[in-house]
C-alpha cells in the first residue's frame, strides 16, 4: 500500500523540485548567455573600502567574462542536481542563497566590465542597508501587529505621517531626537485611528488602511503645499541625523563601514527587529500576542485580555513605523517632500507577507527590496548599458524565485483580519 | 468545594436561554447535566466560567457569594472548563497551550521552557493523561487535544472542571479513558459537572443528574433512572430510541467510486502515505450504505473527495453513470449530492449570516429564491419558516446569526439545507453528532424516509449505535481503506474488529453483489 501511495503522491513534490530546478536554470542560463556572453572585454574592479577609511583593503580586479561563466555553470549544476536529488530543507536553502548570489555577483561584473571606474560594493552595500530601513521598520510595524490579528495597510500612511512629523518639529525646535521622538508619535497617531476604527467599531480592516493612507496623503500634501512651501525655512529645513561610527566594530575592513558606521536610525533597526523576533518567540508578551492573533477565543477563556492587547500592538507598530518615516526626513535628505514616502509602506507590506509574517523572514525580503533600490541608483551612475527599468524588475523576480522555491504553506495568524466579538 | 448556582438568568434579547437556575454541585462529585440542544447548557457554563455575564442570580463557593467578571475571576476561583469547541491554539505546541496565560518564566518575561515542559509532564503523569508537550496542536487527534485541555484545566489547579461535551468527539477507547480520568480526579476531591447527549454515558459515570428543557431545570434524578425516563425528561415527549424501518430495496446504481485515493494533507502525519488508499464501493437507489471506523481513518476525505472538496490523484466517482471525479463541488451539487460535512462551523455554515440565509445557502440564485439577478426574499422567508418549524430548529427567528445557535441547532440548520431540497445522492459525516435524543430519533427518520424515496445514502459515523440504526450494508474503513463490508447484523465484536484493522482486504466482506464488483479495476493514469 506504501509503494502505491508513494508512487501516485510523487507529482506533486517532483512539481515543485522541477519547478525550483527549471527557476535556477534560467537564472544561469542568463549569467552565460548575458552577463557572461555580452560582457564587455576586460576586468571589473571592486572597490572594497571606502575614500578615508583606516585601513585599506585593496580592491579586486576580477575577469568579468569568465566569472560570469562560471558562475553561470554552476547555477546550471545546482539546477541539475535539485532536479535528480530530493534534497533536506537546510541544503535546499543553501542552494536557492548560492544560485541568487552568483546571479546579483555575474550582473555586477557584467556592469563593470571594462569600465574605468570600479564599483565601489562596501558603499553599494551600505547605500542598500540604509535604504532598506523604512522597508524593515515598517515591516516590523506590519509584524507587530498582524500577529495580534489587526491587518495593517496603513504603513504607508504612517511612515508618511512619520516624516511629515518629523521635519517639522526637528526644523521648528531644532532638536532632532524631538524629531524623531515625534515621528514616532506621528505613526502612532495614524496606528491609534487604526486601532479605534478596527478593533472598537469593527471596520473592515483592508478598506480602513487604504482609507488612512489616502488620508495621510491628503493631509500632508496640503499642509505641504499651504504651510510648509510658504515657510519653507522655518518649518522644512531640518538637520539631519550625522553618522556615528561605533568605536572598534566600525574600523573593521569591508564590515564595519556597511554595519557600524551609519546614523542612529540603523542601530535603532537592529534593535527593533531583535526586540521584535526575541519578544514574539520567546517571552510571554510574545506567546499572548501570538494567541490573540491565532486564536482569540481561546486566549479570552484563559483570562488573556484580547482587545487590550491589539490596541497595544497596533500602537506599538505605529511608534515603530513612525520611526521608519522619520529616517527618511532626518535620517536622509532632510526636508519633507510630498508623497515622499512613494509606496514603500507597500514595500513592507509585501515583504511581511513574502518574509511569511516572520520578522526574520520580513527583514530578509526588505533587504532584498533594499538592495534592489540602491543597485539601480548605483549602477546608473556607473552609466552601463542597462536599461534600468530591466534593474529594476531584477529583484523582484528574485523574490518570486525566493518565495516559490521555499516551499509549504504561506499562512497569515489565523485571525488577521477579523473583529472579536465576545461568544 | 461546594458551588451553589442561585436563580441563575441569561436573556439574549427575548430568549431567555437560563431562566432561575439552581443548581448545587457536590466536592468530589460527578454532576451530570442533560438537555435538548439549546436547552441553555452551554450558556449556563459560560455564564459559570465568567464569558458571560448573568442578568440576574449569583454563585455561592463554599459559603461565599461571588461574581465572576471574566474567565480569570473563575480560573483563580478555581473553576476550570473544557468547552464544547476546543480553546487551543493550533500552531502552539501543546506545552505552549496549556501554559498560555500562565506562563513560567525567567526574568524579563523570558519564558522558561524546561520549567514548562517539566510541569506539564509532572501533572500529566500524575493522572495518566499522556501528552507530548513539544508536539504541535494540530497535528494531534482529538483525543488528545482533549487531553490537553484537561490538563491546562488541572495545571490551574481547577477544583470545580466543567467538561461540555467532552464525548462527542472521542472513540469509544477515548471515553474510556476520559472516564478512568474522571474517577481520578473525583477521588481527589475535584467536582466534575459533566455534559453530554449519551444516556448510556450519563447512567455509567454520574453521580446524580439534572436535566434542563428551554432554559429551566425540569428534574433531579439519579443515575439508576431509565433511558426513557431521562428522554422523556428532556424533550417532554415519549422518544422512540431506536427508529424502526423496512428493509431495503435497491435500485440502480446511483454512486459507483473505484479506486479512489486521496493523497494526505502535508499537515497530517507523514507515514501515513494516502488518507484515502484504493477505495471501490457502489450505492444502489433506496439504500443506506454505513461506513464504520474509528475517526481519522480516512473517513474525512472520501467525503471532501466524493464532494470535490479534495482532489483526488487516482480513481473516479460516478454518479448515475455520469464521470463526476474532476466536478467542481457547485457541479456536483447541481447533479444533485447533498452533503453534510463533518465540521459544521468550519464547512457547512456561514456563521455570520442569518439561519435563512444558510438554509438557502446551495441554491440561492436557483428559482424560486432568484428571480434573474435578484433574490426573492419572500420565498426565502417563507421557506426558512418552514423548515425550522420541520426541524424543531430553536432560535429567536430567521434573520438571527446562525452563530449564536446552539451546537445541536446550527447541526440542524444544515441537516434542514441537506435533507430539504431534492437529491440522488445524500452524504452525511457524523450526522447526528451533538444531537440530542429527540433529535437524533427525527433526524434518522428523515434520513430512513429520503432513503425510501429512492435516494442513495451515504452514511459515515464512528457511531456504531447509528450504523446499526440507519446502514443497509456496512463498510469498515481503517487506515484509508475498506477492510470489510458487512450486512447489518454483524455483531458489534466483529465489526469492532475490522475497525481496529483486523480486515483481510476491501473485498473480504460477504456482501458481494453491489460492493465488491470493482476491486480489481485498474486505477487510473494521473
Ligand atoms: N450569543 C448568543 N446570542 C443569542 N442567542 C444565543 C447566544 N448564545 C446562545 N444563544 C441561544 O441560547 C440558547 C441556548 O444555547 P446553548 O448553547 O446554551 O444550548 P445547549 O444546551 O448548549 O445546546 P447544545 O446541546 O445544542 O449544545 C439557544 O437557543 C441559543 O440560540
Ligand atoms: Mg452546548
Amino acid at each position: 500500500m506504501t509503494a502505491v501511495a508513494s508512487v501516485i503522491r510523487a507529482p506533486r513534490t517532483v512539481n515543485r523540485r522541477l519547478l525550483t530546478a527549471a527557476a535556477f536554470a534560467v537564472l544561469g542560463l542568463v549569467d552565460v548567455f548575458v552577463f557572461g556572453h555580452l560582457a564587455h572585454a576586460g576586468d571589473a574592479t571592486f572597490g572594497l573600502s571606502l575614500p578615508g577609511a583606516a585601513v585599506t583593503v585593496p580592491s579586486l580586479h576580477v575577469p568579468a567574462a569568465p566569472v560570469a561563466y562560471a558562475l553561470g555553470a554552476a547555477s546550471i549544476v545546482l539546477a541539475i542536481g535539485r532536479a535528480a536529488v530530493e534534497l533536506g530543507q537546510r541544503v535546499r536553502r543553501v542552494t536557492i542563497a548560492a544560485v541568487l548570489l552568483f546571479f546579483v555577483v555575474a550582473l555586477l561584473c557584467w556592469a563593470d566590465a571594462g569600465n574605468a571606474i570600479p564599483l565601489n560594493l562596501v558603499n553599494l552595500l551600505a547605500v542598500a542597508l540604509s535604504s532598506s530601513i523604512p522597508i524593515i521598520l515598517g515591516a516590523m510595524a506590519g509584524c507587530l501587529c498582524e500577529r495580534s490579528g489587526v491587518i495593517n495597510i496603513a504603513i504607508e500612511g504612517q511612515l508618511l505621517f512619520g516624516a511629515f512629523g518629523a521635519a517639522v518639529v526637528a526644523s521648528a525646535f531644532g532638536g532632532l531626537w524631538l524629531g524623531l521622538v515625534t515621528g514616532s508619535l506621528a505613526g502612532g497617531l495614524i496606528a491609534v485611528l487604526l486601532a479605534v476604527f478596527a478593533i472598537r467599531y469593527m471596520v473592515d480592516q483592508i478598506i480602513l488602511g487604504v482609507v488612512l493612507n489616502v488620508f495621510a496623503l491628503g493631509l500632508t500634501d496640503f499642509l505641504f503645499d499651504r504651510v510648509l512651501t510658504p515657510y519653507q525655512n522655518r518649518l522644512n529645513s531640518p538637520a539631519t541625523f550625522a553618522s556615528v561610527k561605533i568605536p572598534g566594530l566600525g574600523d573593521i575592513p569591508i564590515i564595519g563601514p556597511i554595519f557600524f558606521d551609519s546614523t542612529i536610525f540603523l542601530y535603532i533597526t537592529y534593535a527593533v527587529v531583535i526586540l521584535v523576533q526575541v519578544g514574539l518567540f520567546r517571552t510571554r508578551w510574545g506567546l499572548r500576542v501570538r494567541a490573540v492573533g491565532e486564536h482569540p477565543t481561546a486566549a479570552d477563556t484563559v483570562g488573556i485580555r484580547v482587545l487590550g492587547i491589539r490596541y497595544r500592538q497596533v500602537i506599538l507598530g505605529g511608534l515603530v513605523a513612525g520611526i521608519g518615516g522619520a529616517y527618511l526626513t532626518i535620517g536622509s535628505v532632510g526636508s519633507f517632500g510630498e508623497d515622499m514616502s512613494s509606496g514603500l509602506g507597500y514595500i513592507a507590506l509585501a515583504a511581511l507577507i513574502f518574509g511569511r509574517w516572520d520578522p526574520l523572514g520580513a527583514l530578509g525580503a526588505a533587504l532584498i527590496f533594499g538592495f534592489a533600490t540602491s543597485l539601480e541608483q548605483i549602477l546608473s551612475t556607473l552609466g552601463t548599458a542597462l536599461p534600468s527599468n530591466i534593474l529594476l524588475m531584477a529583484p523582484y523576480v528574485v523574490t518570486i524565485v525566493a518565495v516559490a522555491s521555499r516551499g509549504g504553506k504561506i499562512r497569515p495568524p489565523k485571525a488577521d483580519g477579523k473583529p472579536y466579538v465576545k461568544a | 468545594m461546594k458551588l451553589e448556582l442561585r436563580g441563575i438568568t441569561k436573556r439574549f434579547g427575548s430568549l431567555t436561554a437560563n431562566d432561575h437556575i439552581d443548581l448545587t454541585v457536590l466536592p468530589g462529585q460527578i454532576h451530570a447535566l442533560l438537555g435538548e440542544n439549546g436547552a441553555g447548557k452551554t450558556t449556563l457554563m459560560n455564564v459559570l466560567y465568567g464569558l458571560l455575564q448573568p442578568d440576574e442570580g449569583e454563585f455561592i463557593l463554599d459559603g461565599q457569594p461571588t461574581a465572576f467578571h471574566s474567565p480569570k475571576d473563575a480560573i483563580n476561583a478555581g473553576i476550570g472548563m473544557v468547552h464544547q469547541h476546543f480553546m487551543l491554539v493550533p500552531v502552539f505546541t501543546v506545552a505552549e497551550n496549556i501554559t498560555l496565560g500562565v506562563e513560567r518564566t525567567h526574568a524579563l518575561g523570558l519564558l522558561d521552557r524546561r520549567r514548562t515542559r517539566r510541569d506539564v509532564r509532572e501533572l500529566s503523569e500524575r493522572y495518566g493523561l499522556h501528552v507530548d508537550p513539544d508536539a504541535l496542536v494540530e497535528d494531534i487527534p482529538v483525543g488528545v487535544q482533549q487531553r490537553v485541555e484537561i490538563v491546562k484545566a488541572l495545571l490551574r489547579e481547577a477544583r470545580v472542571l466543567i467538561l461540555d461535551e467532552p464525548t462527542a468527539v472521542l472513540t469509544p477507547g477515548e471515553t474510556e479513558d476520559l472516564f478512568r480520568v474522571m474517577r481520578e480526579l473525583k477521588a481527589g476531591g475535584t467536582s466534575i459537572i459533566f455534559i453530554s447527549h449519551k444516556l448510556r454515558e450519563v447512567q455509567a459515570i454520574a453521580d446524580t443528574i439534572t436535566v434542563l428543557r428551554r432554559g429551566k431545570v425540569v428534574g433531579e434524578r439519579p443515575p439508576t433512572a431509565s433511558d426513557s425516563e431521562l428522554a422523556l425528561l428532556m424533550v417532554g415527549r415519549k422518544v422512540e430510541l431506536r427508529v424502526t424501518k423496512a428493509p431495503a430495496q435497491p435500485g440502480d446504481v446511483v454512486l459507483d467510486v473505484a479506486g479512489l485515493t486521496v493523497p494526505t494533507g502535508d499537515h497530517l502525519l507523514t507515514d501515513h502515505p494516502a488518507a484515502v488508499d484504493d477505495v471501490s464501493f457502489q450505492v444502489r437507489a433506496g439504500e443506506i450504505l454505513g461506513i464504520a471506523g474509528v475517526q481519522g481513518n480516512g473517513q474525512t476525505e472520501l467525503c471532501e473527495a466524493l464532494m470535490g472538496l479534495l482532489p483526488s490523484v487516482a480513481g473516479s466517482v460516478r454518479l448515475s453513470g455520469r464521470d463526476i471525479t474532476s466536478a467542481t463541488p457547485r457541479d456536483r451539487l447541481r447533479a444533485g449530492v447533498g452533503y453534510i460535512p463533518e465540521d459544521r462551523q468550519e464547512d457547512g455554515l456561514v456563521t455570520d449570516f442569518s439561519v435563512a440565509d444558510n438554509l438557502i445557502l446551495d441554491v440561492y440564485d436557483r428559482p424560486p429564491f432568484a428571480s434573474g439577478l435578484s433574490l426573492n426574499l419572500d420565498a426565502i422567508r417563507s421557506t426558512a419558516v418552514k423548515r425550522v418549524a420541520d426541524f424543531d430548529i430553536r432560535t429567536t427567528s430567521t434573520s438571527t446569526p446562525t452563530g449564536t445557535l446552539s451546537g445541536g441547532n446550527q447541526q440542524k440548520v444544515i441537516l434542514a439545507r441537506e435533507i430539504g431540497r431534492d437529491v440522488k445522492l445524500l452524504v452525511a459525516s457524523q450526522p447526528t453528532r451533538g444531537l440530542d435524543v429527540g433529535s437524533i430519533e427525527f433526524v434518522h427518520r428523515r434520513i430512513v424516509e429520503q432513503r425510501d424515496q429512492g435516494v442513495a445514502v451515504v452514511i459515515v459515523s464512528s457511531e456504531l449505535d447509528e450504523i446499526y440504526a440507519l446502514a443497509d450494508r456496512i463498510a469498515v474503513m481503517y487506515e484509508g481503506r475498506i477492510t470489510g463490508f458487512r450486512p447489518p447484523t454483524t455483531s458489534a465484536e466483529e465489526l469492532g474488529l475490522l475497525m481496529a484493522g483486523a480486515g483481510t482486504g476491501p473485498d473480504a466482506g460477504t456482501q458481494a453483489g453491489a460492493a465488491s464488483d470493482s476491486p480489481g479495476e485498474p486505477t487510473e493514469p494521473v
